[in-house]
């Protein structure tokens, strides 16, 4: 029964990394653009939705409301002031700027809100908790789960059946040939990584109601992130809710043999499969 | 061949020459300052202002202004009055960074005086710096056994210019079994040690919890090293249950018990007591768990209830701690204490230092320290270990007050004249 247990609370845990995933592979998917900076910027989103809970005093998930259109502003703003100017054949320089940017968030939050732990309070939700057969399921991982894979499908959605994710797809493919055809490319980046950070801060509200934060710990949370999308194929949305749940497996069982294994054993999965299938799980087409 | 020699000779020479020159230098400087006016001494001071460890370091300008204020008017030593300069740099939470600033402290800036407090990650290089410099260094707010073991250091024959003021893994061992064995509750214990200095000490085999637990009647479940910042603790969580743990302890930072606690409740693990180090001592801690921090328990260095005062300042344990929460608006928290007791130290040393200007007597004049200082007493006469003294150590639990919550003390046994301010109630 212990093992079944850890399988499954593994499994709840693919979601977490899948949602703090999701925004990276997309990310990476419509303009090949590395972003270091993505876990500060899941860890700025927990904050927002922290201030807004504090200011308005609503529930943590309601703060959704204002924290993913916010994130999303953010996210055009900061695509079309800055790393708009940075893409090019050249992938270190954007690499460059992102990693700056996540030295400048860390340490702007640090001077805003200290280096105090905070968490987001979410009443009788974060405790609340269903038995499946012997199994106690916590409700708020069973939440995030499901709102992983909602996310997801909705992205899949939107790329295979809206006029935006034509022109993602189309830019993704040759942006040279997409500007022909009337797309502004720089607009169209622009929209991508504001979903990116809309996602973003889905994951860092979760995140804000799951554990405890402060400024410094996104950088911790990036590698599972950037594992997830590699276990899965770079760009394929599916892919990174399957790699996130593996990772998640992986590290449960390793747990289950001795703590000591757990990271350990997830980046083992990580790298089994990367010597097996060195472009993931289901790498994108290309060209 | 023998072009080559020539050649090298003149430059070494030279060289012999200017590094010579260089090296008398600041004995020279060193023997003119004592003429002037009003000689100056400087005290280095690193700390983790920014950085996961900024916590430690938040009530740093607090402390530092009113030991500025203080110092202002000079201290005097042997009838002559010092002027006294305090540089205090930032670690950023990093060892290597604090090993940088303590070295341009030393080289550039020439403190006389280099302190450091928080953490082995700053206290640790600094006084390596300090060592291989030989400069004078007093550290506090880090456990005595990584200050020395993790230094390289040999019982018996210590270090030549560091010391250290601090409890040790003993005493907060004796302190969490006093409050367990107040509690009344079964004697199994669930152990979360992480695999970083401070929990591959808490759990080593030989000199962590294991054996005195085992000494005590306590049967311990340690299910082993996790890495910090882990986001799963189903498999503790199922082997404690497994075993029926009461109590729950272990040193962990505050996202990974944030995790492990809210874990617990929704798998269905309530233990009764729930004892960690590290992750319990700040307020902010536990007022981000919200009625979840409701009866935890933690080690306590230092509180308002502490019956000390300050040999520099007067201020008593509580008016410190309202002093600190006046002018910030923020919750009084135990390092303020070990701040403030770094500087006693430092004003107490100048004192009685037999001459400032050699470095020999400032070290002598510290190991000679007998001060009561806001956080008990400071003498390295009377240390566990060479270059260490040990504060007094005791345990308490948070308890809510209202909104806030107020840490009361239940259990003293090794330090009697630390009142108790609160009974032990179960979780």
């Amino acid at each position: 029964m212990d093992w079944l247990n850890a399988i499954v609370q593994g499994c709840l845990l693919g979601g977490l990394y899948a949602l703090f995933a999701a925004g990276l592979s997309l990310i990476f998917g419509v303009m090949r653009l590395v972003n270091i900076a993505h876990g500060d910027l899941i860890v700025l989103a927990a904050y927002l939705g922290l201030t807004v809970t504090g200011a308005l005093g609503l529930h943590p998930l309601m703060s959704l409301l204002i924290v993913i259109p916010a994130m999303a502003l953010i996210g055009y703003v900061l695509q079309r002031g800055i790393l708009n100017r940075t893409i090019g054949d050249d992938l270190l320089a954007p690499l460059l700027v992102t990693f700056g940017l996540s030295v400048i968030l860390q340490n702007g939050l640090l001077e805003v809100f200290s280096a105090d732990p905070q968490k987001m309070n979410a009443g009788a939700l974060e405790t609340a908790s269903i038995p499946v057969g012997g199994i106690t399921l916590g409700v708020l991982p069973v939440l995030m789960f499901l709102t992983a894979v909602g996310v997801i499908a909705g992205l899949q959605w939107m790329f295979y059946h809206t006029a935006l994710g034509r022109a993602f797809r189309a830019t993704s493919d040759n942006q040279a040939i997409a500007q022909l055809m009337g797309l502004n490319r720089a607009h169209v980046f622009g929209l991508a990584m504001a979903l990116a950070l809309a996602v973003t801060g889905i994951a860092g509200v979760f995140l804000g109601i799951r554990t405890s934060f402060d400024p410094s710990i996104g950088g911790g949370r990036l590698i599972f992130g950037f594992e997830a999308v590699i276990i899965g194929g770079l760009g394929n949305l599916w892919g990174t809710l399957l790699g996130g749940i593996i990772l998640g497996v992986s590290q449960a069982v390793g747990a289950q043999i001795n703590p000591g294994w757990q990271l350990l054993a997830g980046h083992i999965a990580f790298l089994v499969l990367l010597a097996v299938r060195p472009k993931g799980l289901f790498p994108r087409m290309d060209g | 061949m023998g072009s080559k020699l020539s050649l090298l000779r003149p430059n070494r020479r030279a060289f012999m020459a200017g590094s010579a020159s260089a090296l008398a230098m600041p004995a020279i400087l060193h023997a003119t300052r004592a003429y002037a006016a009003e000689p100056v001494i400087r005290i280095g001071h690193v700390s983790p202002r920014t950085g996961p460890l900024a916590g430690f370091a938040e009530a740093d300008d607090y402390v530092l202004e009113a030991i500025n204020a203080k110092f202002a008017g000079g201290l005097e030593n042997n009838g002559k009055r010092w002027a006294v300069e305090i540089i205090s740099k930032d670690s950023q939470s990093n060892p290597n960074r604090a090993a940088e600033v303590a070295s341009e402290l030393i080289l550039d800036d020439e403190v006389d005086i280099i302190v450091a407090a928080s953490t082995p990650d700053t206290v640790n290089p600094v006084s390596d710096q300090a060592e291989a410099n030989e400069v004078p260094c007093i550290t506090t707010d880090c456990p005595w056994q990584p200050y020395f073991f993790g230094r390289g250091g040999v019982p018996g024959q210590g270090f030549a210019s560091t010391y250290h003021f601090f409890w040790g893994l003993e005493d907060v061992i004796a302190a969490f079994l006093d409050l367990w064995g107040k509690a009344g509750v079964s004697k199994t214990v669930g152990g979360l040690f992480p695999n970083d200095a401070d929990g591959n000490a808490w759990g080593d085999a030989e000199l962590g919890f294991p054996k005195p637990l085992a000494a005590a009647g306590y049967t311990l479940v340690d299910p082993g090293r996790y890495q910090p910042l882990t986001d799963d603790f189903s498999a503790q969580i199922s082997a404690f249950r497994d075993a029926n743990c009461e109590i729950v302890t272990g040193n962990m930072i505050p996202p990974d018990f944030a995790t492990f606690w809210a874990q617990s409740a929704q798998q269905g693990f309530a233990p009764k007591v729930v004892t960690i180090g590290k992750a319990l001592l700040f307020p902010s801690v536990i007022e981000s768990l919200g009625a979840r921090g409701d009866g935890l328990s933690s080690e306590i260095w230092w509180s308002p209830d502490h019956p000390f005062a300050s040999s520099l300042t007067g201020v008593s344990a509580r008016e410190l701690a309202e002093g600190y929460a006046a002018a910030t608006g923020r919750p009084w928290t135990q390092p303020i204490g070990f701040k403030h007791a770094l500087f006693e130290v430092v004003a107490d040393v100048i004192a009685r230092t037999a001459d400032l200007e050699d470095s020999q007597a400032i070290i002598a004049a510290i190991a000679d320290t007998q001060l009561s200082t806001i956080v008990g007493e400071v003498n390295w006469s009377k240390g566990p270990i060479n270059n260490v003294t040990k504060t007094p150590l005791v345990a308490g639990q948070w308890q809510r007050n209202g909104e806030a919550f107020d840490l009361k003390i239940t259990a003293n046994a090794s330090y009697p004249d630390i009142p108790l301010t609160g009974e032990m109630k179960l979780l």
